[in-house]
C-alpha cells in the first residue's frame, strides 16, 4: 500500500479532475492487519482541528470583543440558538456535540478551498463518502440509541404521529420507517456530493484556464465567482448538517411530534 | 472514483475518530467555557449597567418628588402665614375701630349732655331776660310796673305759643 503514495503525480494531475480526491499515505502505520496510516486526509483533519481550535481559543475575552473573538462568539451563539430553537432546553447537553460537528464540517469544507501549491495538495476531508457517512451514522445511531434509552418502546411512537387516522397507519408507518432509515444516507450523501461536485467543477475549469491560453481569462473569471459560491456552499452544508442533526436528536428527545 | 476504494476507508475512519474526538474535547472543555463565560460576563455587565441606570433614574424621580413635596409644603406654610396674619390684622383693626367707635360715641354723648345743659341754662336765662324785658317794656308803655306773676304767665304763654 505504501508504494501507492506517489501514484499519478504531475502527469495525470492536470487532466484528471478526480485526482484531488485520492488518498495518499504520508506515514504508513499498521497494527497487524489494521491500516491506521497517516494519510493526506488525516493531515487535513488535523489541520481542521488546529484551525478551529485556534479560531475559538485564541480570541481574547474582552467585554468589547476583538474581531477574532467576535467570530468565535458568533459561531457559538449561532449554534447555541439553533440548539435551543430546535431541541429546547433539554437539548442543551448536546450543544458541545453539535458545535463540534458544525465546526469540524465547516473547517474541513473551508480548508478544502485553500490551495497551497507545492507545500500541500488541497484536500477536502468531507468530499469522501466514508467520512460524511461516519459522521451521519454517529448522529443517527446516537439519536436512535438515546431515543430507546430515554423512552423505551415509546420511541416507536415516532413512526405513528399522533392525530393520524387509524386507517392511514398501514400506509404511513412504512413511509415513516423508510424515511427514518434513509436519514443517515441522505445526510451523508448531501454533504459528500456537494463537496465533491464543487471541487470537481473547480478543477475542470482550472484545466480550461491552462488549456485556453489567453482566452483562459474567461474560465478564470468564472472560477473566481464560483469560488465565492463554494464558500457559501461550504457554510450552508455545515449548517444543514448541523440543523438536521439537531432535528434527529430532537426526535429522540420528543418522539411524539 | 477514489472515494470508493475500500482499502482507504479504515485509515480515514480511525483518523476521523481521533481528530473528531480531540476537537470535541477541545470545544467542550476549553472553547465553550471560555466563550460562554465571556458572553455571560458581557450580559452580566450590560444587565448591571441597566440596573444601575434604572436605580439612578429612580433616585432622580425620588429627588424630584421630595423637592415637589417640599415646595408644596412651603407654599402651604406661606398660605397659612398670610391668612393668619390677615386674620390677626383684621381682628386688630376691628378692635381698634370698635374702641374708636366707643370713644367717639362716649364723646358724642358727653357733648350732647353738655349741649343740653348749656341749652337748658340758656333757656332758663332766656325766660329771665324775657320777663325782665317784658317788665321793662310794659313799665315803659303803661307807666307802671306789672306784677311778677302776670309777667311770668304772659312770658310762658308766649313761649308756648
Amino acid at each position: 500500500m505504501a508504494s501507492n503514495t506517489s501514484q499519478g503525480s504531475e502527469g495525470g494531475l492536470a487532466l484528471d479532475p478526480m485526482h484531488q480526491f485520492e488518498i495518499s499515505r504520508i506515514i504508513p502505520i499498521k497494527f497487524g492487519s489494521i491500516d491506521a496510516s497517516f494519510t493526506n486526509s488525516s493531515l487535513w483533519m488535523v489541520l481542521t482541528v488546529i484551525a478551529v481550535s485556534a479560531l475559538l481559543l485564541l480570541g481574547s475575552k474582552r467585554i468589547v470583543p476583538t474581531r477574532l473573538q467576535s467570530v468565535g462568539e458568533m459561531i457559538y451563539e449561532f449554534i447555541s440558538n439553533m440548539v435551543r430553537d430546535t431541541m429546547g432546553d433539554e437539548g442543551r447537553k448536546f450543544f458541545p456535540f453539535i458545535l463540534t460537528l458544525f465546526c469540524f464540517i465547516l473547517g474541513a469544507n473551508m480548508l478544502g478551498l485553500f490551495a497551497l501549491p507545492v507545500l500541500l495538495h488541497p484536500f477536502t476531508v468531507t468530499s469522501h463518502i466514508i467520512v460524511t457517512f461516519a459522521l451521519a451514522a454517529l448522529v443517527w445511531v446516537g439519536a436512535t440509541v438515546y431515543g430507546f434509552y430515554k423512552h423505551g418502546f415509546g420511541y416507536l411512537k415516532l413512526f405513528a404521529p399522533s392525530g393520524t387516522p387509524p386507517v392511514m397507519l398501514p400506509l404511513l408507518v412504512p413511509i415513516e420507517i423508510i424515511s427514518y432509515l434513509s436519514r443517515p444516507v441522505s445526510l451523508s450523501v448531501r454533504l459528500f456530493a456537494n463537496m465533491m461536485a464543487g471541487h470537481t467543477m473547480l478543477k475542470v475549469f482550472a484545466t480550461f484556464v491552462v488549456a485556453l491560453g489567453w482566452a483562459g481569462i474567461v474560465p478564470l473569471a468564472v472560477m473566481v465567482g464560483f469560488t465565492g459560491l463554494e464558500v457559501l456552499i461550504a457554510f450552508l452544508q455545515a449548517f444543514v448538517f448541523a440543523i438536521l442533526s439537531c432535528m434527529y436528536i430532537n426526535d429522540a428527545l420528543h418522539p411524539s411530534h | 472514483m477514489p472515494q470508493l476504494i475500500v482499502a482507504d476507508f479504515l485509515p480515514q475512519l480511525i483518523w476521523l475518530a481521533i481528530t473528531f474526538g480531540a476537537l470535541y474535547y477541545i470545544i467542550s472543555r476549553l472553547a465553550i467555557p471560555k466563550i460562554g463565560s465571556a458572553i455571560e460576563q458581557r450580559h452580566g455587565r450590560i444587565a448591571a449597567d441597566i440596573a444601575e441606570a434604572s436605580r439612578l433614574k429612580e433616585d432622580t424621580e425620588k429627588a424630584i418628588e421630595t423637592y415637589e413635596a417640599a415646595l408644596a409644603e412651603a407654599r402651604a406654610n406661606a398660605h397659612a402665614i398670610v391668612s393668619e396674619n390677615r386674620a390677626q390684622m383684621t381682628a386688630e383693626i376691628n378692635k381698634e375701630a370698635a374702641a374708636l367707635d366707643e370713644r367717639l360715641s362716649k364723646q358724642l354723648a358727653e357733648a350732647e349732655v353738655s349741649i343740653a345743659k348749656t341749652r337748658d341754662a340758656a333757656m332758663a336765662q332766656v325766660t329771665g331776660i324775657a320777663q325782665d324785658t317784658t317788665e321793662a317794656i310794659v313799665t315803659e308803655l303803661l307807666g307802671k310796673k306789672p306784677t311778677k306773676a302776670a309777667v311770668s304767665s304772659a312770658v310762658s304763654s308766649a313761649a308756648k305759643g
